[in-house]
């Protein structure tokens, strides 16, 4: 990665991405049944206050140290980089985050600001499970009820975390239309929100939906980012040269990625090739999709020439959604962060490579990031520093990876 | 802007009755079929006709319309596949006609070629529960040049104040949803459903119809007292689903559309 290709002028500063509608460029906006409108307005002006007030503001923070483990470690993965001859690399650790990954991050900051707003239950969606383990979680720290739509698919693959979730005392409500995950998961806690819209506040779980929230997401996971230009400061004293995170609907990647923006710095998100690009089994929507309007935002959707909606791939149940946060959308158009994707096998291959190198298991959504930076870094001269986003831990994966390993061998 | 819509209901309220406005599913079980049901709503006496454009993530319908949208898709319906089946019956229904679908595919279809093709099907109108006024001027601006009706949704959830915002994007007659909730589940007419009905009514300027779990005769007779229409649909979807065979469909339909239409006066 050369660093001349480090920065692209941006069209306005990225800090006063999106505009008052919620739009980031052409993305994003507000596409929902009218019976949301009033309770959109009503969080959008419920979290611009939270953004200001100093008191939530602390608190949230007290929470992120003490409960949820902030800041994380930014560990230089030597060995790694040794047996690549190529750039240094730096691992920001969500993995070591309470609940296993990036997700508690946004989780908490909803969760606080769901109570400050007086609503007493709360719903969301999850793929992987980690961001309804970590919502799940936030409710019972806050004594809220909780319950998670989850596709019977991902429910299967990711046993382990519907059942932290139950004894989390959530409930955890199986949905069985279309392709069975995260999709899916998505439209059946929009149309519990729909019914229950008043007493009822839904986490989302990624920077996508209707607006606030790609922004309130981005905004709660940016402490990622933030902690980490610190941190490499402190330790290399210099700024990366390159940032890498996986993407499937754009949390991590928002989150690492915000704080750099108008730094001198590359940045690639990683999506799910699954079994290809080449086939119909994948979870690109930034390299294989076209924009279109699913779940509330304007996004680069994976979608047929009817616009009807395509069911994603991955093997990363986290990755497997059919659409990419409207911020990204925008950063790719404007060439800010390039976009590439990496198969099932590579992800799953780099999976095993982490374990046995440095003894660390990543979630098999972060092993997408670390495909693409095994084959980046080693072309990368031995003092230039990647830095890439572990977003989750892989304990929850380790089934599955025995299974297509056994399967593909 | 289309005069069919305005015309329908101005003729159900020189008889004294709300207007019927049943829905179905296009495509469902195949196109041919729904050409049938349509003339069959329409022999009923329908006033106007609500036809579905089949989406595969209908997030604000309820389990009877998924189930519909899906089959509808499995058979292989297309967006342009329902407008040339409603083009087929140009001349032979006499209820103006609306198409319901989400955004994604009057998108994709393109804006202006959407509006263009469904005015040349002999379609007077739109809705598209997904698009709010904040986000509809494109889409304003292309269906009023086609001369094709913009029907809003007013919702429980929305607060007086802004109503005028849906009004000036609305034409032919203002959507109202009777619940907080998804299409077909159930309805509960409480004293400040009622009075939400009457205030949207009032603010209007354009006939109000109320739909979102009408399912009997004795619900649709309820509310013909408190809106100029009302619309039916996941109760005749559920028919069509349930039918043994396209014939048993039509006859099942035809006989519930005249029972609900013979509830309104």
């Amino acid at each position: 990665m050369p660093r001349s290709e480090a920065s692209s002028p941006a069209p306005r500063a990225w800090h006063d991405q999106p505009d008052a509608g919620g739009h980031f460029g052409p993305y994003g906006g507000r596409f929902v049944p009218e019976t949301l409108m009033p309770a959109l307005e009503e969080l959008a002006a419920a979290y611009e206050a939270a953004r200001r007030d100093q008191a939530f503001q602390a608190e949230l923070g007290d929470l992120l140290e003490h409960y949820a483990g902030r800041a994380t470690p930014l560990y230089e993965a030597k060995r790694l980089s040794e047996k690549l001859g190529g750039a240094r690399i730096f691992l920001k650790r969500e993995d070591l985050t309470h609940t296993g990954a990036h997700k508690i991050n946004n989780a908490l900051g909803q969760v606080l600001l769901a109570k400050k707003m007086g609503k007493k239950r709360i719903i969301a969606e999850t793929g992987a499970g980690q961001h309804g383990v970590a919502t799940a979680t936030a409710a019972a720290l806050m004594g809220l009820t909780c319950a998670v739509y989850m596709g019977t698919l991902d429910m299967e693959r990711q046993a382990l975390n519907v059942t932290r979730m139950r004894m989390l005392g959530s409930t955890v409500e199986p949905v069985t239309s279309g392709s069975c995950s995260l999709k899916d998961a998505v439209n059946q806690a929009i149309r519990d929100w729909v019914t229950n819209v008043r007493t009822t506040h839904y986490i989302m779980g990624s920077v996508i939906g209707p607006h606030p929230y790609p922004l309130m997401v981005r905004d709660f996971q940016a402490v990622i980012g933030q902690e980490a230009r610190a941190q490499i400061l402190a330790r290399a004293g210099r700024l990366p040269d390159l940032l890498m995170a996986c993407v499937g609907a754009g949390s991590n990647a928002m989150g690492l990625f915000h704080a750099f923006l108008d730094d001198p710095v590359a940045m690639i998100g990683v999506e799910a090739a699954g079994h290809g690009l080449d086939t119909s089994q994948h979870a690109a929507s930034l390299g294989a999709g076209r924009p279109g309007v699913l779940h509330g935002c304007h996004l680069y959707l994976l979608q047929d020439e009817h616009g009807q909606v395509h069911e994603a791939h991955s093997i990363a149940a986290g990755l497997d959604y059919p659409g990419v946060g409207p911020e990204h959308g925008l950063l790719k158009d404007v060439g800010r962060v390039q976009y590439t994707a990496v198969t099932d096998a590579q992800a799953v291959a780099a999976f095993q490579e982490l374990a046995r190198v440095e003894g660390i298991i990543p979630a098999l959504e972060s092993s997408h990031a670390l495909a693409q930076a095994f084959v980046t870094a080693a072309a990368m001269p031995r003092d230039a520093i990647l830095l890439l986003c572990l977003s989750g831990r892989g304990d929850k994966d380790v089934a599955s990876v025995a299974a297509y390993l056994e399967k593909n061998s | 802007m289309s005069q069919a819509i305005a015309q329908a209901f101005a003729a159900a309220r020189q008889a004294g009755r709300a207007a019927f406005i049943p829905f179905l599913s296009g495509g469902l079980p195949d196109m041919a079929t729904t050409a049938r049901l349509l003339t069959e709503l329409d022999q009923a006496g329908a006033d106007v006709i609500e036809v579905g454009i089949p989406f595969s993530d209908p997030m604000a319908d309820g389990p009877v319309i998924q189930e519909a949208s899906k089959r509808a898709l499995d058979a292989g319906a297309t967006p342009v596949g329902v407008l040339e089946m409603l083009a087929g019956l140009r001349g032979r229904i006499k209820a103006p006609l609306v198409v319901m679908t989400y955004y994604n595919p009057v998108l994709n279809l393109g804006l202006e070629a959407f509006a263009q093709r469904a005015v040349q099907a002999g379609v007077s109108g739109a809705i598209v529960p997904d698009l709010p006024p904040e986000e509809a001027a494109p889409w304003l601006k292309a269906a009023r040049a086609a001369g094709l009706d913009t029907i809003f949704m007013a919702a429980p959830t929305t607060p007086p104040e802004r109503l005028p915002r849906l009004l000036e994007c609305c034409s032919g007659f203002l959507y109202y949803v009777s619940m907080t909730g998804v299409t077909g589940a159930g309805l509960n007419l409480a004293p400040e459903v009622l009075a939400g009905i009457r205030t949207a009514r009032a603010a209007a300027g354009l006939p109000l119809a109320v739909g979102f779990g009408v399912a009997q005769p004795s619900q649709a007779a309820a509310l013909a007292g408190v809106a100029d229409g009302v619309i039916v649909g996941s109760a005749l979807v559920k028919l069509v689903l349930e039918a043994a065979s396209p014939e048993l469909a039509v006859q099942a339909v035809g006989g519930l559309a005249r029972e609900l239409r013979a509830a309104l006066g």
